[in-house]
């Protein structure tokens, strides 16, 4: 593993929230480096600050101090555009609660990434149809997010974050909200794509989760243990 | 983003919230239509007015009692001091640049056998007349000559209401009429020529100055028109016959007016009209592009959630920012299509009632405010929507 390229290198990142002139430190400078195909969890109880942690490794929010390497480009120096850019090419985002968008058809959901990285109608469209049909959505294409299963949901949610092929899948508690089965299901989908050749970051609070993954980072009170 | 792709997410958000789509629109709709439409019956209230002024020749000047825009006489009642010896005066120094008529009006009772027709308005004059005011064609017989005007001859030339309300269906000529207690033999029948401002301008007559004269006993003239032989000569006859009447007036007992002055003045009182119509209804855009801004900024808060995920996605602050921009300036064209639909039908249909001429300029006006509304008021909230930071945006519940 060692061998592999460096994809995320952070060095001592800390990370204050501001609130009525008391400062909060939720990250008192944490330092580690994932590698190219790397399957790691990140873990802590809540108030840990592994929600900030993501925030920060999945370039939604920057940090109030340390070095946050990025494919090799420091994060600091990099423009809002350019953060919106590397977000839409190398991570792909997956959220406890799915964060579909409810007037759309899972294709639509699918597509949204691709339209924002400027690709053709039909090429997105047999694209987004490919990676539904993987997931074994291909019933479900047409069908609004309330029609849907739990489950079957955040497979959508999956198949919108590969859609632009990135390098990263950042998964926000994945299986947060379903049931064991779903659950499992969704694990076992994130296994494959790490088998694939993606580096899978997943954060969690359940260590049943924690457990299959390959390496796991434990956070308390803002520090690694 | 491409921008096919902006266009049709904000076709998308249109549509999907129709009756509130529709609401916001209305504000547009009915500013853009009362433009069009109060523009345009302002002027075709003008150019009515002109039509009705060019009618009576475009070189023609008129002396009228009183002083236009001057000081009155207490209670607003104009002395009239013009006399027929002012007439005669003009008549015989402009011989060479105008023809002049006096003009004496009075209100009359017309009579024929046992028809009877009220309020007619019965002009002596010259036979110079209808060489002068061009707006008295005849259709039946011929004008008095100023052989029959000197020989006190009593004939009277008849508009289209005493024919018809007196003689219908007879030939006129010939026929003797009674006005006040005076009998007139009819030569000559004028064409219709309608009523302006409800005035009807075929109850009249028109009979020889001399005879007008004798018969209601009066030394004033209520007017003196004059033509001038070219329209360069318009403002030279103006201005002499000014200089010639103030010999023995005063500014106060004349007005001097050509058909461009009178004109003018039209003109400005239509203008300011059109105007304050117009503005009026501006403002009434103005308050549907408020209308515009309220329900595109309750837009952008509802779809917080939906903005953070975009972000998240690889949205840039210029996606989502014309994503938001361009379901406001939809909104407000759409509005001004169906305004300027609206408004120009709305426009046809008055113009077969009344009066009303489409102007192109106000078309394209309210057209390009109703984009201008949407981007000023679009841009607020889609600033504010692009600004939103993706976590935040994500939190929001």
């Amino acid at each position: 593993m060692k061998s592999k390229k460096e994809i995320i290198k952070l060095s001592k990142i800390t990370k204050d929230y501001v609130t009525d002139d008391i400062v909060t430190s939720v990250l008192k400078g944490v330092s580690f480096t994932i590698y190219e195909q790397d399957f790691i969890s990140i873990t802590g109880r809540s108030g840990s600050g592994k929600s900030t942690l993501m925030n920060i490794l999945g370039l939604l929010d920057v940090p109030t101090s340390g070095e946050y390497l990025f494919n090799g480009l420091n994060v600091k120096k990099m423009t809002e555009n350019d953060l919106a850019y590397t977000r839409n090419r190398d991570i792909g985002f997956v959220f406890q609660s799915f964060n579909l968008l409810p007037r759309a058809t899972s294709l639509e959901n699918v597509i949204l990434p691709a339209t924002y990285a400027g690709i053709g109608a039909k090429e997105r469209e047999e694209k987004a149809m490919a990676y539904l049909s993987s997931l074994e959505l291909e019933n479900e294409m047409y069908k609004r997010p309330n029609k849907l299963s739990g489950g079957q949901q955040q497979r959508v949610a999956i198949a919108r974050a590969l859609m632009n092929d990135p390098k990263i899948i950042l998964a926000d508690e994945p299986t947060g909200n379903l049931d064991s089965k779903s659950g499992a299901v969704v694990m076992d989908i994130l296994k494959n794509l790490n088998k694939k050749g993606k580096t899978v970051i997943i954060i969690t609070h359940e260590e049943d989760i924690a457990k299959q993954t390959k390496r796991t980072i434990k956070l308390a009170d803002g520090e690694l243990i | 983003m491409k921008t096919e792709d902006l266009i049709k997410l904000a076709f998308r958000a249109i549509i999907g919230n129709k009756l509130r789509s529709f609401l916001t629109t209305l504000g547009i709709i009915i500013g853009v239509f009362a433009i069009i439409m109060l523009v345009s019956i302002g002027t075709g209230l003008q150019s009515y007015i002109s039509s009705q002024l060019s009618s009576f020749g475009s070189n023609l000047i008129f002396v009228i009692p009183g002083r236009i825009g001057g000081a009155r006489t207490p209670g607003g009642v104009v002395a009239n001091k013009l006399l027929v010896s002012d007439a005669k005066n003009l008549q015989a120094k402009l011989k060479s640049s105008a023809t002049v008529a006096p003009v004496i009006s009075q209100s009359s009772i017309v009579k024929y056998k046992n028809k009877t027709n009220k309020n007619t308005t019965v002009f002596g004059t010259t036979a110079d007349y209808p060489d002068i005011v061009k707006n008295s064609t005849l259709t039946k017989g011929s004008f008095f000559t100023s052989g029959q005007e000197r020989s006190g001859a009593k004939v009277a030339v008849i508009g289209y209401t005493v024919y018809t309300n007196l003689l219908d269906g007879f030939d006129p000529i010939g026929k003797i009429i009674n006005i006040g207690n005076n009998r007139y033999a009819i030569i000559g029948l004028i064409g219709k020529r309608g009523s302006t401002f409800g005035v009807d301008q075929d109850n009249v007559i028109i009979v020889p100055f001399g005879a007008a004269r004798q018969q209601f006993g009066i030394t004033n003239v209520n007017a003196i028109y004059m033509s001038a032989f070219r329209s360069e000569l318009v403002p030279f006859v103006k201005s002499q016959s000014e200089k010639l009447l103030l010999k023995r007036l005063t500014e106060d007992d004349f007005t001097v007016q050509t058909a461009e002055s009178s004109l003018s003045i039209v003109t400005s009182i239509t203008n300011v009209l059109t105007i304050a119509l117009g503005g009026i209804a501006a403002i009434s855009l103005l308050v549907g592009g408020i209308g515009v801004a309220n329900i595109m900024l309750v837009s952008v808060t509802e779809r917080t959630r939906e903005i953070g995920l975009r972000k998240a996605l690889g949205a840039r602050r210029n996606d989502i920012l014309k994503q938001f921009l361009l379901e406001a300036v939809i909104l407000s064209v759409t509005g001004g299509a169906i305004g300027i639909l609206l408004g120009l039908g709305a426009s046809m249909i008055i113009a077969l009632l009344l009066f009303s001429t489409v102007t192109w300029w106000s078309v394209l006006l309210a057209f390009g405010f109703s984009v201008m509304v949407g981007i000023v008021f679009g841009m607020a909230p889609a600033i504010r929507a692009s600004k939103l930071s993706p976590i935040e945006a994500l939190r929001y519940e």
